[in-house]
């Protein structure tokens, strides 16, 4: 279709789509590109020592230099909010099907999923070092606590949300309660649980990141927040903020995997996922 | 064609009652004999208790008082079932939606294909089999739905007002395809509706029922011959009939 064929409205409504669509990716990296030229720019004129501020400059320069040490790092830190992600979903799927399947289950174990929820993790923290003895196992657990509880709640709520004429259709076909949960819960929960999983995939990142700054220091590879926690110990400002760059960074690309995941999950069916015309 | 009444039986409702945990009586000594081959419109205003006895029939909650027999007993897949929405699950294909009475029994979809296949094709979406149900219009979607119905090759098929969501010109294609399928098929189908015009044109037997408490207040045979042409929606024996229920209906109410 060429722009002759419509109105002047639909043509002008045409260009604001176009022009919105470049201007969505411009925008946030304009905006980035001035705050860093803002940042460089305060620094040299104000001659802010680095160990105060350093300039985004010093910031690269120190990522690039204590690459090798900020990358192992990055590894432990990655590897904790995975596993920690992993077992939210194990946890946090297991528990909604158990309450779904068990109204006495979910009434009797639901308040204390709540409790554990909105009890701040680094106030139980270092209760949990000194009843664990394994870091590993102290890490994954505060940051499963923070991290189950948005896909328990999402997918609880999912499991409910089937089409009560197809519940009808189940009965009337005999379905078992195995069938039931497998052919038309479950997959009537999936929008929810990734909704659900996108949350945990951030709330697992923090959870490993405080659970790391309350064990502090000790033993096996330490993740990013030793290393700043450390670096501030030894006024190595730049080495912080490389630090958490590396940490923002591998938030927004935990959020855009699990995006894509659920795109790829939802896009052949679900109402989220669809574009509209208009 | 064999008259209504000298048809094998497929089920029988005889004196049947619901009430309701707050007292409300749905159903008030219903009795329904169906035959094989029937097509019984259940016919009625809001509270009439017309789904309720669909709900009965289906088995999805039991009679206070009196009983619902099948002749023979009652297996899976001797029943089919049209909700008033198409009821698909979104995220399997037509196909897939078509195969879960099967599905639910143990079979794979290779298995039953050719049922599968048959079903879509007597629905008309033969070239449909692998869209989603998002990518198809009111009508298709509830074609999905019949066909999923008749998959099983049921001795009843229940339809609680599946056309009423529908505008009116999809809703007529429906209702003509709908004779012709059950012309092909002889099915016997049990049709809740509220409109009268619906009920005579489809249906060897109206049942007129009015509400509070929930009840049948006449029984209306329609005598004529399926398959219905394309002239019985015009012709004279449709509108006197389409008078009479309407008279009767209305009588119904004013009692009430």
């Amino acid at each position: 279709m060429t722009e002759a064929d419509i109105d002047p409205d639909e043509a002008r409504r045409l260009r604001t789509k176009r022009v919105e669509n470049v201007a969505k990716w411009v925008l946030p990296v304009a905006v980035l590109a001035l705050g860093v030229w803002f940042w460089d720019r305060i620094v040299v004129w104000n001659d802010i020592p680095h160990y105060l501020l350093p300039g985004p400059g010093l910031v690269v320069e120190t990522l690039v230099k204590d690459w090798p040490l900020l990358f192992s790092a990055l590894l432990v830190t990655v590897q904790i909010t995975l596993m920690a992600l992993a077992v939210a979903v194990i946890g946090g799927v297991g528990l909604a099907v158990l309450f779904n399947q068990s109204r006495w289950a979910e009434m009797s174990f639901y308040p204390y999923a709540v409790i554990l929820q909105v009890t701040p993790v680094v106030a139980i923290a270092p209760l949990i070092f000194i009843y664990v003895d394994n870091r590993l196992v102290g890490l994954l657990l505060c940051a499963w606590i923070v991290a189950f509880f948005p896909i328990l709640a999402n997918t609880t709520l999912g499991l409910k949300s089937a089409d009560s004429n197809l519940h009808d259709l189940m009965t009337i076909y005999r379905a078992s309660r195995w069938q039931r949960l497998r052919f038309l819960q479950l997959p009537s929960a999936l929008p929810y649980f990734l909704g659900g999983l996108r949350i945990a995939g951030g709330l697992s990142l923090i959870g490993a990141v405080v659970a790391e700054y309350v064990a502090g220091t000790g033993g096996i590879g330490s993740g990013l927040a030793f290393r700043i926690l450390e670096a501030g110990y030894r006024l190595n400002i730049p080495r912080m903020f490389a630090a958490l760059l590396l940490i923002a960074a591998t938030g927004v690309a935990i959020f855009a995997a699990l995006s894509l995941l659920s795109h790829l999950l939802l896009h052949k069916w679900h109402e989220s996922a669809l574009k509209r015309e208009t | 064609m064999i008259a209504p009444g000298l048809r094998p039986r497929v089920l029988e409702m005889a004196r049947i009652d619901k009430t309701f945990a707050g007292g409300v009586q749905a159903l008030r000594q219903m009795s329904l004999t169906v035959g094989e081959g029937d097509f019984i419109s259940l016919l009625g205003p809001s509270g009439c208790g017309k789904s309720t006895a669909l709900r009965l029939i289906a088995g999805l909650m039991p009679p206070t008082a009196g009983r619902i027999v099948w002749e023979g007993g009652m297996k899976a897949g001797d029943l089919g079932v049209v909700f008033q929405e198409p009821t698909l699950m979104p995220w399997a294909t037509v196909a897939q939606n078509v195969w879960l009475p099967f599905r639910l029994r143990g079979q794979s979809f290779a298995a039953v294909r050719a049922e599968v296949e048959a079903a879509l094709e007597l629905v008309g979406l033969a070239g449909f089999a692998g869209s989603y149900p998002r990518e198809l219009s009111g009508g298709m979607k509830m074609r999905v739905s019949i066909a999923r119905a008749l998959v099983t090759h049921p001795r009843l098929i229940l339809m609680d007002e599946p056309f009423a969501a529908l505008d009116e010109i999809t809703r007529q294609k429906l209702n003509d395809d709908l004779l012709a399928l059950k012309a092909r098929i002889g099915c016997t189908v049990i049709f809740v509706t509220h409109s009268v015009f619906e009920s005579v044109f489809l249906s060897d037997r109206v049942i007129v029922m009015a509400p509070r408490p929930g009840r049948v207040v006449a029984e209306i045979a329609v005598d004529a011959a399926y398959p219905r042409d394309i002239g019985w929606r015009t012709s004279a024996t449709y509108g006197a009939y389409a008078l009479e229920v309407s008279k009767t209906l209305h009588a119904a109410m004013e009692a009430a």
